[in-house]
Parts: structure tokens; sequence; C-alpha cells
């Protein structure tokens, strides 16, 4: 049974209220921060940890705090990054659903290090719930000076606010985020300068995300020192993943980083194996923007090892071999999913979602579904693979923001790993699009091919 | 995409509590960073009158003290406003990758069934319009679908699931 920092006590019931957090101990690391730590130490502390961004770039966060710029008499800001929009990513969504003090206590603390007297948690719309969840707890927090002025008798002062965003995937890229944040359309910035020299505002500013700011916690708690030593090599913590698709017990789970991916796959204490009684086909393991890679490949690393949920092992052997950490929002399909409509499906989502800002990414999304669309539906030509590896090279890098090399990425790993499938839907065309999958609502443009009389 | 007709559209009065309510967002701001507030206001006035109009997108630019323009940009960037009337409940499917999975499509289809319209419709009874859209952040939980203005969410659907749903929002709206 591996240490829970965060989800401890999630089934606490009554664990959403400020009452039952405090009995459980919340509070406790932001009052040792305020009252016994500068916030450079904090600062330090979180440096100690190793704690990498659970967001899905996984940059070093201390390092990333120690980056903000401190002018004289300019305020500086932290916003909490909670637009979770990855496909296959929820846990942020879970954590402030059902602890929403932790995200609050750890807004204190990195509030604290960072010189913050007004902080900003941005949500997406969507999770209107949360939103309100978020709001109560915050009144809750206030209510017993937990907020606002003078905290703990320390003469530290934070105003804490809940922005909602108004639907848009790209918000979760962190200029993006500061653009909505300002009341714009969520156009990535051309950095630098990079939002700790000009952010909200055009003020020096921190943008983490949920897990990170909450991983705050437990980091004050236990010390830094002491939470590097639960992970694996550069892997240090614990992470909350995200399981979904063909899975018995899909959820959030947290791990300590560095279990084995066969372990979490199949183990009861994770995701309880394949549902139906089927077998793994592939796994996309960060998220939907992380290479897809078949089960002989996400179980073992390129060396024969087992692979482990690590940021290393992940990613061993590059985008060939490997897929990413990222955000942990890992997506199970079973032998009877079909890879090419997946694919599909998710270079849609980025068409949908691209900006429009860059070229590459605003013309080549939308390129890549159409041709990805008539492979789906029997038109597609067998050179179709080819310019559609051609395409996603040709959108990768060459965008102000990330968002191109992830609409890129899972079309150039699906076809470097499941190439025989789409030469397979051009040759059965018939076959691949008389399966059923309830269409009806995707206004085909293309009539689909009818079977060929026997 | 704002249409020439929607200039034709009535006034609107942003009531005192309403207003009550934008002025607690904008205080959330610095002096100055008011526009900060349009995403926030345009989730409450959508709220109030179902779908975001010309003449109340006019008026929320009038109130932060910004152009038309502003909000209009805005307004047509993000997914989540209205820019035409919509049913009284408007069923939102996830349609991303790990909610198709396990079964969204089919979902999407079963409610398109029930409901006699098309996506974007509106039933001849203005209580329902459907539409797909991309992940709501409940991969775990899916098929999912959530339904504004508080954005309740309905997981792990089955066709019967679908059926209370429905039946149970109809009975909401003749009481």
């Amino acid at each position: 049974m591996g240490r829970k920092l965060l989800l401890e006590h999630i089934n606490v019931p009554g664990i959403n209220t400020l009452e039952v957090y405090r009995q459980k101990g919340g509070y406790a690391a932001v009052e040792k921060a305020l009252k016994t730590l500068t916030p450079d130490e904090v600062v330090e502390e979180v440096k100690k940890s190793g704690l990498r961004g659970r967001g899905g770039a996984g940059f070093p966060t201390g390092m990333k705090w120690s980056f903000l710029a401190k002018p004289e008499g300019v305020p500086r800001y932290l916003v909490c990054n909670a637009d979770e929009s990855e496909p296959g990513t929820f846990k942020d969504r879970y954590l402030m659903t059902y602890i929403p003090h932790l995200l609050i206590e750890g807004m204190i603390a990195a509030s604290y290090a960072l010189g913050a007297n007004t902080s900003y948690i941005y949500v997406r719309g969507e999770m209107m719930p949360q939103i309100r969840i978020l709001e109560r707890a915050i009144a809750e927090a206030k209510n017993a000076g937990l907020l606002g002025k003078n905290i703990f008798g320390t003469g530290y002062n934070l105003e804490l606010y809940v922005q909602p965003g108004g639907g848009a995937y790209i918000c979760g890229e962190e200029t993006a985020l500061l653009e909505s944040l300002e009341g714009k359309r969520g156009n990535p910035r051309i950095k630098p300068p990079f939002p700790a020299i000009a952010g909200l505002y055009g003020c020096p500013t921190v943008v983490n995300n949920v897990e990170s700011i909450a991983a705050v916690v437990p980091i004050i708690n236990e010390g830094g020192d002491e939470y590097a030593k639960i992970g694996i090599g550069r892997s240090t913590g614990t992470k909350l993943i995200s399981a979904s698709g063909n899975l018995k017990k899909p959820g959030v789970y947290e791990i300590e980083l560095g279990v084995p991916v066969e372990e979490f796959i199949y183990s009861d204490e994770y995701c309880g194996g394949i549902a139906n009684g089927k077998r793994l086909k592939a796994v996309v393991a960060g998220g939907s923007s992380v290479p897809i890679l078949p089960a002989n490949l996400i179980l073992k690393t390129i060396n024969n090892e087992a692979r482990l949920m690590s940021y290393e092992s992940l990613s061993d052997g590059g985008f060939a071999t490997g897929s990413m950490m990222g955000s942990g929002g890992f997506i199970a399909f079973d032998e009877d999913q079909c890879i090419v409509r997946n694919t599909w499906n998710f270079s849609r989502f980025y068409h949908h979602e691209s900006c429009g800002q860059c070229s590459p990414c605003r013309e080549g999304t939308g390129w890549m579904e159409k041709v990805l669309h008539r492979l789906e539906y029997g038109h597609g030509k067998m050179s179709d693979m080819d310019l559609l590896v051609d395409v996603s090279k040709k959108i990768e890098g060459n965008t102000i923001c990330p968002l191109g090399d992830a609409a890129a990425w899972p079309v150039a790993s699906a076809i470097r790993h499941f190439r025989d499938e789409f030469e397979w839907h051009v040759t059965n065309a018939a076959e691949a699009t008389s399966r059923n999958y309830g269409l009806a609502n995707y206004a085909d443009p293309l009539p689909k091919v009818e079977k060929a009389e026997a | 995409m704002l249409r020439v007709e929607d200039t034709e559209q009535a006034p609107v009065e942003f009531s005192a509590a309403l207003i009550a309510k934008f002025d607690d967002i904008k205080s959330r701001y610095p002096e100055g960073k008011q526009k900060s507030a349009l995403l926030p206001i345009l989730h409450e006035t959508q709220a109030e009158f179902g779908w975001l109009s010309t003449p109340a997108m006019d008026k929320v630019a009038a109130y932060l003290d910004i152009l038309p323009i502003e909000v209009y940009e805005v307004a047509t960037f993000y997914t989540m406003y209205f820019m035409r009337p919509q049913g009284k409940y408007v069923l939102e499917v996830c349609r991303t990758g790990p909610c198709c999975l396990v079964g969204a499509e089919k979902i999407m289809d079963y409610i398109e069934q029930q409901l006699g319209v098309k996506e974007g419709e509106v039933t001849a009874d203005g209580l329902f319009s459907w539409r797909g859209v991309e992940c709501l952040a409940a991969c775990g939980f899916g098929p999912v679908l959530q339904i504004g203005p508080e954005y309740t969410f309905y997981e792990n659907l089955t066709t019967q699931s679908v059926d209370t749903l429905i039946a149970d929002l109809k009975a909401k709206a003749n009481n």
C-alpha cells in the first residue's frame, strides 16, 4: 500500500468542511510556514522536495518559484491553473470536489512564499459545481481568519478569488490562462517575457497546477528532504493518476512515483485489470496529448525492464518507444478499440480547441482531422499515413504554444505503432466502416462505403 | 458567429440583483482592471437570460466601460456562451476519446432519438436542446453529460438513465 499525502483523508465524512479538515490536521502546514519559516525558506523546502509541476510539463516547481521577479512596489500574483481540460485527466476536479481546503491551504502557503497578497484560482467554466465548492470553502476560511488580513497574527494578508473560464482547452496554457483572466480571448502570449517577469496585468506571476499547489501542504508538513525520499530518482513524491478507458476500476489514484505500470493496471489496489475479460491493446499514459504506446511498450522499456510510473521511465527511449507522464491521464484501450477512430477523435479535439493564432496549428489540425476522418469512413489512401506524418512534423515546434505539439504527437505515434491498422482501413474500407458506433450524429459529409456483395 | 438579424433583438434590462452580482465580481480585481470581470459576468448574464443576445452584450460592455467588440470577441471565442436561443435545458454530452471508449457516441445517438431534434436544434416545446462538447474532465466516469446554468454532471450514463433524466426534467419544467 503506497503512502497517500493528498488523498489520505479523502473518505473521511465531511472532509470538505473546514471543521473536519482541521480535525485531520488541516491548516497546520500553513500555520507552520507563516509562523516559523520565511518566504525564502518555504521556497527552499519546495526546491528540496524535488516537486515537479503536476500539470503536465514536469518543470521543477521550486525552481519556477525562484525565477519570480521582485521589483519594489509592484504586486506579485499566484494563479492556480484549474482549467483541467486535457482528455483523460480529471484529478484536479476530484481533488477540488472532495478536499477543497487542501488546495486553499496550499494557495495560502504558496502565496506567502511568493509574496503575493492577491491570488486567483482559474477554474474551467464547466466545473461550476467545483467553483461553488471552492467559493464556500474560501468563505469558511475567511470567516475563520485563515484568509484576509493578518493571517495567524503574522501580519501576512491574502485575498483569494475563484475565476471561472469560458470553455477553452487552450486556457490550460499558462499565458492563455492569464489573457483569459484579464477578460480576453485565450490566445497564448509569445515568451519571453515569461510570467515570472510579466504575467497577470504585466506583474510578476507564478502559474501552478492544482495538484502542484496542494502538494506544498505535505511538503511543509513532512519537510522537503523527507518528501524527496518518496518516489524514485528525480520523480519524487506522490502523483495523482486519472485512470479511464477500458479498465475494471477507472478513477483517481494517488501513487508513489515508481510503481510498475503493470501493477498499476492489473493489481486490485489500483485499476484491477482490463474490463470485460479483454486484453490490453494500448495506453495513453499522460493525457491525450502524449504519444500512444502499444501494450508491449507500455509494460516494458526499451531494455526490456518493467516500465515504471515515473517521469523518466515513461519517457524511456524517447518518442520512438516511450511516452510521457504528462498530466497523469492514463487511458487504457482494450483489444476491440479502433486506433484510427480514436486518433480521429483526438485530432478533432485539437482542431476544435486550436485558438487559431498560429497558421501551422490552425490549418494543420484541421487538415489532420479531415484526413483521419476520411480514413475512418473508408475513403482513405495508402499515401494518407505519410501525409499525416508530414503534416504533424510541420506543426510540431512551429507554434507559439505547445498545443501544436499536443495535436501532432498522438497522430504521429499512432501511425508509428499502429500503421498496419491504418493500412487495413484503406484495404478493408467497407468492413472498417460497417461497425456500429452509433454514428448518426456526426454529420458525415462523405457517404459510408457500402459493403461489397459477396 | 454574430448575425445581422441579431441587431433586431429586443432590448434587455439588468435587474438590481444582477447588477449587485456584477459589482461583487468587479470588486475582485485591482483598480482599472475591471475587464477581468468579463467572463464571470457573461456567465451570470447567460444564466439570467438563457443566452447572450447582442443587446445583453452591449449592456455588459457599457457596465464594464469597454467596447462592445471586446465583449463579442470574447463571447464568440469560448464554447460555453450561447450566441442564439437554446432549449431551457441544454444537454451537453462529452464526445471526446475516453467517453467514446465507453459508449458516448451511442448515448448521443439515443438522445437524438428521444428528443427528436438534431444537434443544436431546440425541441418544439422549447424545453430541450443538446450538443456534443469536448472533454468535460470526468473521463473515469463516462459517458457523462452536463446541464447548465449550474452545470450539474450526470455520470456513467446508460440509455435507462437518459430516459429518467429527460422524464425528470420534463416533470421539473411542468411544476
